[in-house]
């Protein structure tokens, strides 16, 4: 085999594709469909709660269209990271779905479904053997914040997924996973070189995005050869350029020389981005340095409290003259009023001011109008919704000096004013942990729908 | 003494990770490229910021993009109490300001 064609269809499951642009890659005839299912982007929610970031409909859309395909060619369809964090919740949200859709459309399917939940125990055994470490700029692991996480999952490499293949799953579904693994576990277990491979599966994770005009809803094409790599966008409205696929190598990321993920760092010192015609670019040059200890990333998350905001505008120039000075005093009038409630936490957000930058704004000067949001968390829902009305209602009626305005001094455009929020998260847990076997901890379960 | 945005394609922010923001600014010309990126050091985008200079991790200069690549600590870990900008996708607007 001198080449292996991988199809991405989208950057995320259920942020969709156009049709036309499937069926062009369906025509290349692909030896593996593959799709990235999750981010830590959008908050430490998703992976605390359990819940998807992504819509049920929509992920049922994209992967009616995916099994299909895959089942019509027998090449397996690869999804990683199912569900958005890919903690069992998520996994078994997703397997729900695919479910679903085997039986509505009488299709039958062996599927591998991938697990990346960490055993607690097994964690707090590695941080005794000093087999943990940071990843960025935090503290150490400890046994006290693992057991604090509600969901505690490792990011699997190729291993697991290669398994599964070779045990002939026609779908795999997979908890978390570096982001590259489902793109790059078929071509590796076929021989192809594990750097480019991986480096392939690095942009084709966010499909069309590496493209210009970028974008996360539209697919991308990839063929692995024994010394490059080719992408190729499937729409003809866009390509792939030198820099649209360079630029994309930067992305998230905070070092594009070296990327690390399990088992190993992609060196890119001597990668080389040349422009094919046709809106297509070959990557050539990128290696895989193995690391001496086989690590994975583990994420995590833990429950801090409960949630309620009010959202309100002022428009009085007065008022937004002194608008530190007046939340201050709303601030010291609630400490006041509970005093025996001291666990909370009470924010006034100033969009208009430094609502987007926070204490990282360097002009915080506000506008002619300000956008207030009223934040409280607290450990019981009922007491977030007490000190957010009651920070709300008395910054509505709070008496300032010069004050014109005495009938209030915020627009609510809702009613009612407040809204409970429910349940917050925070990352507690970001750290590295070695590995004895790289397809160990990641069980497997087969599910097959006839 | 020139504005960085006038000679950069692209000024951007996002997450690195939970726990770190990066800033990448294109460029459409290796001469742009060249001139603008030895004058983005450390203390500048400390400066920028308001953030200890120990707060700037990495600047990296990425010939393929023509790109310079900032990374600095999140001020907070993505989603914590305090959160303004979850994606981190907001942040780059100060670099607007940046000289050279």
């Amino acid at each position: 085999m001198d080449e292996i064609r991988v199809l991405s269809p989208t950057a995320i499951l259920g942020y969709g594709f156009p049709v036309a642009s499937f069926e062009e890659g369906l025509r290349r005839e692909p030896h593996v469909i593959a799709v990235d299912g999750g981010s830590t982007d959008p908050g430490p929610y998703y992976l605390g709660a359990g819940k998807s970031f992504t819509q049920r409909q929509a992920v049922k859309r994209d992967l009616e269209l995916l099994i299909k395909a895959a089942l019509d060619r027998r090449i397996p369809l690869i999804i990683g990271t199912a569900g958005g964090s890919g903690a069992r919740p998520h996994v078994e949200w997703t397997w729900e779905i695919v479910e679903d859709i085997l039986n509505e459309t009488r299709q039958s399917a062996s599927v591998a479904v991938i697990f990346s939940d960490v055993p607690k125990a097994l964690i707090v055994e590695m941080i005794k053997q000093g087999r943990t470490s940071t990843c960025g700029p935090l503290e150490g692991l400890t046994p006290e914040v693992v057991a604090a996480a509600s969901h505690v999952v490792a990011q699997m490499g190729v291993e697991p997924f290669i398994k599964a293949l070779q045990a002939g799953a026609d779908i795999i579904l997979a908890g978390r996973a570096y982001d590259p693994a489902a793109f790059a576990a078929l071509p590796i277990m076929r021989g192809f070189d594990a750097g480019l491979a991986l480096h392939m599966g690095k942009i084709l994770e966010c499909a069309a995005i590496a493209a210009v005009p970028g974008s996360g809803s539209d697919c991308l094409f990839g063929r692995l050869q024994k010394d490059s790599f080719i992408l190729e966008a499937l729409n003809p409205a866009r390509q792939c350029t030198e820099m649209s696929v360079a630029a994309h190598t930067l992305y998230e990321k905070s070092d594009p020389y070296l990327l690390p993920g399990p088992g190993g760092t992609l060196d890119l010192n001597s990668t080389k981005f040349r422009a094919l015609p046709g809106g297509r670019v070959e990557v050539s040059g990128t290696r895989l340095v193995p690391t001496p200890t086989f690590t994975v990333k583990l994420e995590g998350a833990r429950a801090i409290g409960f949630r309620t905001i009010s959202i309100a505008g002022v428009r009085d120039p007065i008022m937004i003259d002194q608008i530190d000075s007046i939340l201050a005093a709303v601030r010291q009038r609630v400490q006041d009023n509970f005093a025996e409630l001291k666990d909370y936490f009470l924010q006034f957000r100033c969009y208009g001011k430094n609502g987007v930058m926070g204490d990282l704004e360097p002009t915080p000067n506000p506008g002619h109008e300000l956008g207030i949001v009223i934040e409280c968390v607290a450990e019981s829902q009922e007491v977030a919704n007490t000190i957010c009305g009651f920070a709300r209602s008395t910054l509505l009626h709070h008496g300032y000096p010069g004050r014109k305005s005495t009938a209030g001094n915020l627009a609510f455009p809702y009613s009612p004013s407040d809204f409970p929020a429910g349940e917050v998260f925070e990352f507690c847990v970001h750290h590295l942990m070695e590995l004895d076997d790289p397809a160990e901890i990641f069980s497997m379960e087969w599910r097959v729908v006839k | 003494m020139r504005y960085v945005r006038d000679a950069a394609a692209v000024i951007r922010s996002k997450n690195a990770g939970p726990f770190e923001l990066t800033f990448d600014l294109m460029f459409t010309d290796k001469a742009a490229y060249d001139e603008v990126r030895h004058s983005i050091t450390p203390e500048r985008i400390a400066e920028l910021y308001r953030i200890p200079v120990a707060h700037v991790l990495k600047i990296v200069h990425f010939e393929p993009a023509l790109a310079v690549k900032i990374t600095i600590v999140r001020p907070m870990a993505s989603g914590a109490l305090g959160e303004t900008d979850v994606y981190g996708a907001q942040q780059h607007a100060p670099l607007f300001e940046l000289t050279y």
